[in-house]
């Protein structure tokens, strides 16, 4: 009996699950999976396009020849690239016409006309033209002819499907002189981006935890940027930055506190000066990391809060019985309390970071030092139109990824192991 | 009384005003008012002093008194080392120097002669520039994002620091860039596009999550523990490794520039995130319940329709808030799946706005303001909600 519900059990709990599981598989792992496949092909954009037989309609009639018409049928191949073989042809007439004379290749049976046309190379054009005759003294209507559109149909190789690989573009991604350079710059972007967002977390959820008129409505505003569109957010933040029109470098020129703009989005490097050492800051990619500071430190600031306001209040109050100061009391006791969530927190983050498209995209574009390894993803796939180049680097991240998320689950057990 | 402490005090205090200050003067410069300086130096020295008259007034005077003389002199002297300034800009100094001198009230001779106090005060005032700071920085970019919306590029042009509002002008004319992005632009169109997107994703992740989150929750079944271990490491992969395969199988499916294409992406990548929330929260209902509705002969539709959802109404009212935003906000998908302007979606359109002709600044901060304000609206008001919603989702993002 009881194995009877268990097995009712477990079909319902299948039942259930079948519909979730089947989406996810089909829209997030096998897109993964087929990115290893891509990977090792060469396609490019243009190539997705799957070739089809064409055939536009005129419809002419015959000078002194009311009784006759001419139908004109302009076919072509529409793929630039890819030849498409077996093209059938077919068309549908009015009842009271019959085509004169055919070629060998078309048959005409009852109101249809079907053609084998062969095998068509690329770009290939030909013109078939057909006179047809009036069966019985009606008038021919061109506009019925010209309401039947033709039929056509072949084969052709489906260039993701053939078995040819290639190892060309995993050869590119790591033989290019720039792949280090984006790799370091991925690294730094998401190195200190993460660092930034849990530093200033910390201080939000500090500042937070203590209590002051209107702290809800504080708390609802340091969510502002992470709850906001990311367009919205970019493009504003692209027009305070401008260098000529920006609110931000006028504001500076206006307290003379610069003498000229400066491209905070648009220049590589700036060279700083400190302390006599000439020292170069990658200025775009710095902007770009403040904004994203900007917009992710109120997560890091959510998860510090909460973990804040579950320190027992008694530790404090016998630090100060002790007569410790605020230094001593962050040190010693907050600081132990959130290192578990900092720690759990930074692994999300670097890896969240590490995929960053969107924020680089809006603002820069991918443009003065500021390329990293999604961006390349977008450029080499879609800017360039190279696919196959595209989905090796989306293997680079993935290939990165796992090395994170090992990292992390091992992390995320032995703190398990600990609580 | 240590020497110490007194000058950490007035060092600090001073330094706060400072910055309050400042950041009125530039919210001042930004009304198109010429303001080219700071005067640190002297509003500096003039605060310090004013902190020391503070402490040695003590308790002498009736306090309310005390704040409002020590406002005014304050207010009095930065009327007189700045120039052509109206009244209203020396009617927020005075605001800002009582609130501040408000704050300071505290820090007496008593409290300076305590030990750790100029850490105490340290820290306070850390806490105070913190939260101006921030809320500064925070708002700011928003503040400059609404009043953009309601100037027009010549003015910008003439003065690219006056942001000052003209309702001289007439409520049609203040709300034109509105108008002109509506009509002209066709966000009518694309706002429709983004509520239908966003608010089918919500529920069709709801109908597959619901049920799929109950089985995880409460069912024994072969592949359990693999399938909610898996749940969470789909959820960590990122949307860019999946564009490029998504894009070939649409392409060739014909599903690009299509509503359902969108829809039926946003539903895979926001599953695994609100089968995850949702399995936790069910897993915190009392097992009786449903053992009572078995004993009435439910089956599992009548379990968890009758029993389960009115339950955890507050879960999924997260998890549906939580997914709306990401589908409201999404760009990626949209960016690579929508083409055509009649399939847009508000954040599409908007990235569209950008790249395409010069379009004019009012017009782009305009569709920004109206991409931007349903969601902050939805945010603000739902806040409890979507709150425990990120922290659970807050892996993503």
């Amino acid at each position: 009996m009881s194995s009877k519900l268990a097995k009712i059990e477990k079909r319902t709990a299948y039942l259930l699950i079948l519909p979730s599981v089947f989406l996810v598989f089909s829209i997030i792992l096998f897109p993964i999976f087929s990115n290893i496949w891509i990977s090792f092909k060469n396609v490019e954009l243009k190539d997705l396009r799957i070739p089809e037989p064409r055939a536009k309609k005129l419809v002419k009639s015959i000078k002194d020849n009311p009784n006759q018409i001419k139908i004109i049928y302009k076919l072509r191949n529409s793929s630039l690239t890819q030849e498409i073989t077996n093209v059938k042809f077919k068309d549908k007439y009015p009842d009271n016409i019959e085509p004169i004379s055919l070629n060998n290749k078309c048959q005409f049976k009852s109101n249809l006309l079907k053609c084998e046309l062969g095998n068509w190379p690329k770009k290939y054009r030909e013109n078939l033209e057909i006179v047809f005759q009036n069966t019985n003294n009606q008038e021919i209507s061109k506009k019925e002819i010209k309401s039947y559109k033709p039929k056509l149909s072949g084969k052709s190789q489906n260039i993701l499907l053939t078995y040819e690989f290639t190892l060309n573009n995993f050869k590119k991604v790591i033989k290019d002189k720039a792949f280090i350079d984006l790799l370091s710059t991925t690294f730094y972007y998401t190195f200190f981006g993460t660092i930034g967002a849990i530093v200033f977390g910390i201080l939000a959820a500090q500042m937070v935890n203590q209590k002051f008129f209107g702290r809800t409505f504080m708390r609802s505003v340091l969510l502002f940027p992470y709850v906001a569109p990311v367009v919205a957010l970019a493009y504003t933040w692209e027009l305070l930055l401008d260098p000529t029109s920006g609110t931000l470098n006028n504001l500076l020129i206006n307290y003379q506190i610069i003498d000229g703009p400066i491209n905070l989005l648009g220049q590589k490097y700036v060279t700083l000066n400190i302390l006599g050492f000439d020292f170069k800051l990658r200025l775009a990619l710095t902007t770009v990391i403040i904004f994203e500071i900007w917009r992710y430190f109120p997560l890091a600031f959510l998860f510090i809060l909460a973990r804040l306001q579950a320190v027992p209040k008694e530790l404090y109050e016998a630090a100060d019985v002790d007569g410790a100061n605020p230094i001593q009391k962050f040190l010693n006791i907050t600081l132990p309390q959130i290192l578990a969530v900092i720690s759990i927190l930074f692994m999300i983050r670097f890896i969240w970071n590490f995929n960053k498209f969107e924020d680089i995209f809006l603002l820069t574009g991918g443009a003065s030092g500021t390329r990293t390894l999604p961006i390349n993803v977008y450029q080499q796939g879609f800017s360039i139109g190279d696919i196959g180049m595209g989905s090796a680097v989306s293997i680079v991240i993935v290939v990165f990824l796992l090395i994170f998320m090992f990292i992390y689950f091992k992390l995320l057990g032995k703190r398990a192991d600990e609580s | 009384m240590k020497v110490k402490n007194i000058f950490t005090y007035c060092f600090i205090s001073s330094l706060f005003l400072f910055s309050l200050i400042c950041i009125w003067k530039i919210l001042v410069t930004l009304q198109g008012i010429e303001l080219i300086n700071f005067n640190f130096n002297k509003l500096f020295v003039f605060g310090i002093v004013l902190c020391v008259i503070n402490l040695l007034i003590g308790k002498k005077l009736n306090l309310n008194i005390k704040l409002i003389l020590l406002a005014l002199l304050f207010s009095i002297y930065d009327y007189f080392i700045s120039i052509n300034l109206p009244i209203w800009y020396s009617l927020g100094i005075f605001l800002i120097s009582l609130f501040f001198f408000n704050t300071i009230k505290n820090y007496d001779k008593n409290f300076l002669s305590k030990n750790h106090s100029s850490q105490k005060l340290f820290f306070n005032f850390l806490t105070l520039f913190g939260i101006t700071l921030f809320s500064f920085v925070i708002l700011f970019p928003f503040y400059m994002m609404l009043v953009t919306s309601f100037k027009t590029q010549a003015l910008l042009l003439l003065n690219p620091l006056d942001f000052s509002i003209n309702f001289a002008q007439g409520l049609p004319e203040l709300f034109k860039s509105y108008f002109v992005v509506f009509k002209d632009y066709n966000f009518g169109r694309y706002m429709l596009t983004s509520t239908i997107v966003s608010l089918g994703t919500v529920i069709i992740t709801l109908i597959f999550a619901i049920p799929a989150a109950y089985a995880v929750a409460r069912l024994n079944f072969f592949g359990k523990n693999f399938l909610s271990t898996s749940i969470l490491i789909i959820y960590l992969f990122p949307a860019i490794v999946l564009v490029i395969p998504l894009y070939t199988i649409f392409s060739q499916l014909g599903l690009r520039n299509s509503i359902e294409g969108l829809l039926i992406v946003y539903t895979a990548t926001t599953l695994p995130v609100a089968i995850y929330m949702l399995q936790g929260y069910f897993k915190s209902i009392p097992k009786e319940l449903e053992e009572a509705g078995i004993i009435d002969g439910q089956n599992w539709l009548g379990i968890i329709f009758k029993i389960i959802l009115p339950l955890s109404l507050p879960a999924i009212s997260s998890v549906a808030l939580y997914v709306f935003m990401i589908a409201w906000n999404e760009f990626l998908f949209s960016l690579m799946f929508l083409d055509r302007p009649n399939t847009f979606t508000l954040s599409r359109a908007i990235q569209f706005l950008n790249v395409g002709a010069e379009t004019p600044r009012q017009y782009l901060m305009a569709g920004s303001v109206v991409v931007t304000l349903p969601i902050l609206i939805i945010f603000v008001y739902f806040e409890k909600y979507l709150v425990s919603g990120l922290t659970a989702g807050s892996v993503k993002g």
